[in-house]
């Protein structure tokens, strides 16, 4: 069956593309059921991009959810193995509540989990899918890269208010606020200046590592520094896409850690892409393997769709009853096959949009 | 016109006074100001510059959402909704503060649920939250004075200039929630694809503000 890959939407077309480039690496496909217990979300509230799930009970009595994430269902059900990598990618809907107009939301989200005994080539080739999958969903999109290990070498590791307050205005590149949380938190005054350099800390990773490398003696976050630059050496050969270093971005750091990234397209006003290493999420979970992915936001993808197509159809096609159903449809048939739009109706219909009219037995038919 | 830079500007004074500032940068467009046309839109392609004026509680949103590039838009409203959007600069004006209001001599009774009237629900079960005070959240539009005169709430929470209003009525502060100013804002998508005019007006719009 041949199809005609320019009636798909756009999100359905970077589904198949997507697809096939993780195939292509190979990503097996995970199928989870729509239903998990509500426990498994429970636990990892934090890790979940919103903390409203969606739950209910069911016939036995369980608290059950409706998934909002599918990572921590691969997670669950992978085994400890030495040496082993599993691969796998999902196209799945997830159930969230908006945070902003509490309804419930059914988006779809695509993405892949690299889990197992993994090393410096399997970061590097998630980072690598990561980049290919923008530049498949456009060519005007950019992959911006962070290492979580730089905030992490200041920040006090205790989870306060407070700390939760300072990666949020790191995050938000808001120098004023770094400042003052930091003034609560007592952190000195070299290391908050480091802070507040990389809220302009963007751009080029060549300038940005440099320039950052000579506000710094910490030896964590000059490893971090080189960490980086080296991944980013080794993916630097993708073409279609813009690779920038972007140390404002702070995935939550009790599950993340290592390097963390986030993709954009032009015309779309959020991120589509969001991902990195989560070893802590790994040990949380009791597993002792690390892991790395990321997911795709396709409900983000609709406001690129440029069907500006100025016609529902290209023919209006008007019969009467006195017409037989075989001429109609003989003329519907005739037309279709000439690769033309064909809507078959009595009368014109209010809102129908048309190229030309034609009416069955007028001249000419 | 999606090159160039839009701004969502606060109507009012203090947006007057932030077009001001862009303009001091080097990003004018007189028109904005010319309050007897009925345009919505005001661009200076020349300057790659396009301004609109929004409702002060509105930048947030359409900065958000990426109908703004960037925008200013007070603290209040920044802790209120929360939007996910970048705040690249504090602009040292519309100096005011979030603060909690009552009848002069009103005495706290922590064994009775505390009556709040406000317009910024979010943040007031945020800060009361964190003190584990049991609440009652009156969200109002306006005129929140009125509330506790009338036996409406216990006290409010709202912005505080100078307290005169509050002390025309009868009513005092009695404590901060939080300190507010004007904000730079950008779209975060905005922000990787126009970096290089964000970094320009947000250079300039900083040298000001050190000035």
């Amino acid at each position: 069956m041949k199809i005609d890959t320019s009636i798909l939407k756009n999100e359905e077309k970077v589904i198949l593309n997507l697809r096939s480039i993780y195939k292509q690496y190979g990503y097996s496909c995970f199928k989870m059921s729509k239903f998990e217990e509500y426990d498994l979300y429970g636990q990892n509230k934090e890790f979940l991009v919103s903390d409203s799930v969606i739950t209910f009970t069911d016939t036995s009595g369980k608290l059950m959810a409706l998934k909002p994430d599918v990572t921590l269902s691969i997670v669950k059900q992978t085994k400890n193995v030495c040496g082993q990598v599993d691969r796998y990618y999902y196209n799945e809907n997830v159930y969230r509540i908006s945070e902003k107009t509490h309804v419930y939301k059914e988006i779809m989200q695509t993405g892949l989990e690299c889990i197992g005994d993994i090393g410096k080539y399997n970061i590097c080739e998630v980072l690598r899918l990561a980049a290919m999958s923008l530049a498949s969903i456009s060519g005007d999109s950019i992959l911006n890269i962070s290492h979580l290990g730089v905030v992490s070498a200041i920040i006090p590791e205790i989870n306060t208010q407070d700390t939760q307050l300072l990666l949020g205005c790191i995050e938000e590149k808001n120098p004023h606020g770094i400042k003052e949380a930091c003034e609560r938190l007592g952190v000195s005054s070299s290391d908050t200046e480091f802070l507040v350099s990389l809220t302009t800390a963007y751009g080029d990773a060549g300038e940005v590592i440099s320039s950052l490398r000579n506000r710094t003696t910490n030896e964590k976050i000059l490893v971090a520094l080189y960490e980086i630059e080296n991944i980013i050496g080794m993916i630097s050969d993708i073409s279609d896409i813009k690779i920038n270093v972007d140390f404002s971005i702070i995935n939550d750091i009790g599950y993340y850690n290592g390097l963390v990234f986030r993709g954009y397209v032009k015309g779309v006003p959020q991120r589509v892409l969001s991902g990195g290493q989560y070893d802590r999420l790994m040990t949380k979970m009791g597993k002792k393997s690390r892991a790395v992915g990321f997911a795709v936001y396709l409900d983000m993808l609709e406001r690129m769709d440029n069907d500006d197509t100025e016609y529902d159809t290209d023919v209006l096609l008007l019969y009467s009853a006195s017409d037989k159903p075989q001429d109609v449809m003989k003329m519907v048939n005739k037309l279709t096959s000439m690769g033309k739009k064909v809507t078959a109706e009595m009368r014109i219909p209010e809102k129908l949009t048309y190229r030309e009219i034609i009416e069955i037995g007028k001249e000419g038919n | 016109m999606s090159e160039l830079l839009q701004v969502a500007l606060p109507k009012g004074r203090l947006g007057e006074k932030v077009y001001e500032m862009f303009a001091k940068a080097g990003f004018e467009c007189p028109e904005v100001l010319d309050k007897t046309t009925r345009k919505l839109i005001f661009e200076n392609s020349e300057k790659g510059i396009c301004y609109f004026w929004v409702k002060p509680s509105d930048v947030a949103i359409y900065v958000e959402r990426g109908a703004a590039d960037i925008g200013v838009a007070g603290k209040d409203i920044l802790l209120e909704y929360k939007p996910e959007i970048f705040e690249l600069l504090d602009l040292n004006i519309g100096r005011c503060r979030l603060a909690v209001a009552a009848k002069r001599g009103f005495r706290d009774r922590p064994e009775r649920t505390l009556r709040v009237a406000t317009k910024f629900p979010n943040v007031t079960l945020d800060y009361y939250g964190k003190k584990c005070r049991d609440i009652d959240i009156i969200k109002l539009n306006g005129s929140i004075e009125l509330a506790p005169i009338l036996g409406l709430s216990d006290v409010i929470v709202d912005i505080v200039e100078t307290g005169t209003t509050l002390l025309e009525n009868n009513l005092e502060p009695t404590e901060t929630v939080a300190p507010i100013s004007a904000r730079l804002v950008a779209n975060r998508s905005s922000f990787q694809f126009k970096n290089e005019a964000i970094t320009k007006v947000l250079g300039e719009l900083r040298r000001q503000v050190q000035e």
